[in-house]
């Protein structure tokens, strides 16, 4: 591996300070948190920057931590793969209760429906998507059905009672 | 901008009332599916249409989503591969595989070779029947029949080999964690090595059928072409990226379940045309098959599964009579394992792309999070960019080369 952890980690924070942070190694991909203002420029600089190369937005999706703090509810995950080096990196962004964040459709085509869908599930407001509207969901739809709060299934369902099963709600 | 959240209709409307104003031309707008016969799925084209040239077009897809990912937050990991099977459902086993290999990295449990071996053979016959229907029925959308029903026989042949693995045919819900429910059967490889040798000169027939066809080389050469940069900025992976001429595979860049210890090429193609996806899958048959050769002839003797009594489920012989195996049986169905707080990013190179899970567990039964990386809902976002200004009958060709599966597209 060409491209070493300690590389991508100092490049960055001498780069953005304090907007980057909390490097770890988790299993087999270096895990970091960015200040959910500068994702856009973090993302370009990470795709442009001629030692880092991370050129392939791998996926971006939405967490949800209803027990966490206020500032800490959302999240936004993003897998990057320097396809040189063959290198990938996880990028966090967490998020407030009402929760926005900038898009980076700009940056990568491929993000379009997936911000889109994220925005369906979570109610992740992306700021600058050219279409935030729901995708796989009825555009009718006010919930966003993701949450944690929202239930599987109906809950005034009556002719199923998992207790009996072991399950309760702490372990399911 | 913000016109782009009108429904299309209404957006097209708009336009055509100006062309028409401006010299007197009609534009109309058609609607490709949701239940069209040439889109093989369930979703929504919305075209503009200037007589039979396309202008402008937007997908609607979501027909048939089943929320998988709120499902499986609810399901311990066992009960979870059945969600994935229905995902790409052309080629379960490799969504099966994928799903195990990342509990099983997630958990840290190391897969004993011949279990890797036999997945990864199960593997290479769910790409082929993959490619086996994605390039025959490609074959059928430009009007040669001939080809599909000559193949097609062999795809069943494949699901018969799946049969005997493990029981089911079309959503397989294989394996188990850690390694297989059962050593594969000596039937499971009389069909595998008849297969082997039947196979190879019918596909030889089914190429020779269509790839220097003239007809089918007049409607798939320049038909829907994506150039490398745009593909990668829009996702692409899998055949449909390495038609474009970029050689990104999986199984080469972070080989899993023991790819490394064999040997094969990666087909690319160079325009990232119809007929380079057609081509690029064809090659890629011919590689599986090699692969598979090669891991039976290097197959390992020895257990067919991790030895993980907390996760793997005991023979059921045993749990009838043995007190212990039953303790574990109960253990492992009511969920009391124990499961690290971690999560997990695993990528196997699926039937047609980068298919990723993303885990996140919480230290219970079930997942806290689990996202699926679909390839086909990354790329299909490419396919109006990529028909704008061809003709209707390209788009269907198009859009039967990228092998668009709705069940992938909407989990």
């Amino acid at each position: 591996m060409a491209l070493e952890n300690s590389v991508i980690q100092h490049t960055l924070t001498d780069q953005f300070g304090a907007a980057v942070g909390d490097f770890q190694q988790i299993h087999d991909i270096l895990t970091f948190e960015v200040d959910s203002e500068s994702i856009s420029e973090v993302m370009l600089f990470l795709r442009d920057n001629a030692t880092l190369r991370f050129n392939f937005l791998t996926t971006l999706c939405g967490m949800h931590f209803p027990d966490a703090d206020k500032d800490r509810q959302f999240a936004v995950v993003y897998h990057m793969h320097n396809w040189v080096d063959n290198v990938r990196i996880r990028i966090k962004c967490y998020l407030g209760v009402n929760p926005e964040i900038a898009t980076v459709s700009n940056l990568f085509l491929s993000a379009n429906w997936q911000e889109r869908e994220t925005y369906d599930f979570f109610g992740i407001v992306f700021k600058g998507h050219p279409q935030l509207k729901r995708i796989l969901n009825m555009d009718e739809m006010v919930s966003f059905p993701l949450r944690k709060e929202f239930p599987l299934e109906d809950g005034g369902r009556t002719d199923k009672d998992d207790r009996y099963f072991g399950r309760t709600t702490d372990n399911c | 901008m913000s016109d782009l959240l009108l429904p299309p209709e209404l957006r097209y409307a708009e336009i055509i009332e100006a062309r028409k104003n401006e010299d007197g031309s009609e534009l109309s707008i058609l609607n490709l599916g949701p239940t069209h016969p040439a889109t093989h799925g369930i979703f929504q084209n919305i075209l503009l249409m200037d007589g039979e040239r396309i202008i402008d077009g937007e997908g609607t897809v979501g027909y048939i989503h089943r929320a998988f990912e709120k499902i499986a937050e609810n399901r311990p990991f066992y009960q979870i591969t059945p969600l994935t099977d229905r995902m790409n459902y052309c080629s379960a086993p490799i969504n099966n595989m994928g799903w195990w290999m990342t509990v099983e990295k997630a958990l840290g449990i190391e897969v004993p070779k011949r279990a890797q071996y036999l997945r990864v053979i199960v593997m290479e016959l769910a790409r082929i029947a993959d490619h086996i229907i994605c390039n025959s029925v490609l074959g059928v959308d430009t009007g040669a029949l001939t080809g599909f029903l000559y193949v097609f026989q062999y795809r069943e042949k494949i699901y018969e080999i799946y049969e005997e693995i493990c029981g089911a045919r079309l959503t397989t819900n294989m394996g188990r964690l850690g390694g297989f429910e059962r050593d594969w059967s000596p039937l499971a490889f009389e069909k595998l090595n008849q297969l082997l040798e039947e196979f190879p000169p019918i596909w030889k027939d089914f190429e020779d059928l269509l790839t220097r066809n003239r007809i089918f080389m007049d409607r798939t050469i320049d038909v829907g072409p994506i150039s490398a940069e745009k593909a990668i900025s829009y996702g692409f992976t899998g055949p449909n990226l390495r038609a474009a001429g970029i050689d990104y595979d999986i199984r080469v860049m972070q080989p899993y379940s023991s790819y490394e210890d064999f040997e094969f090429n990666i087909p690319v193609g160079q325009s990232g045309d119809t007929y380079d996806r057609f081509c690029v899958r064809n090659a890629e048959v011919w590689e599986s098959l090699s692969i598979i050769k090669q891991a039976l002839a290097k197959l390992p003797e020895g257990p067919y599964h991790a030895d993980v009594p907390d996760y793997y489920l005991p023979p059921k012989d045993e749990v009838y009579h043995n007190m212990e195996a039953l303790i574990y049986h109960f253990k492992i169905v009511m969920g009391e394992v124990p499961v690290p707080v971690t999560e997990v990013y695993h990528a196997v190179e699926g039937g047609n792309g980068e298919l990723g899970f993303y885990l996140t567990t919480d230290g219970s039964r079930t997942p806290y999070r689990l996202h699926f990386r679909r390839p086909c809902f990354i790329y299909y976002q490419a396919f109006n960019d990529m028909v704008k200004g061809q003709m209707l009958s390209d788009a269907i060709a198009t859009l039967s080369s990228l092998n668009v599966i709705a069940g992938e597209l909407d989990a």
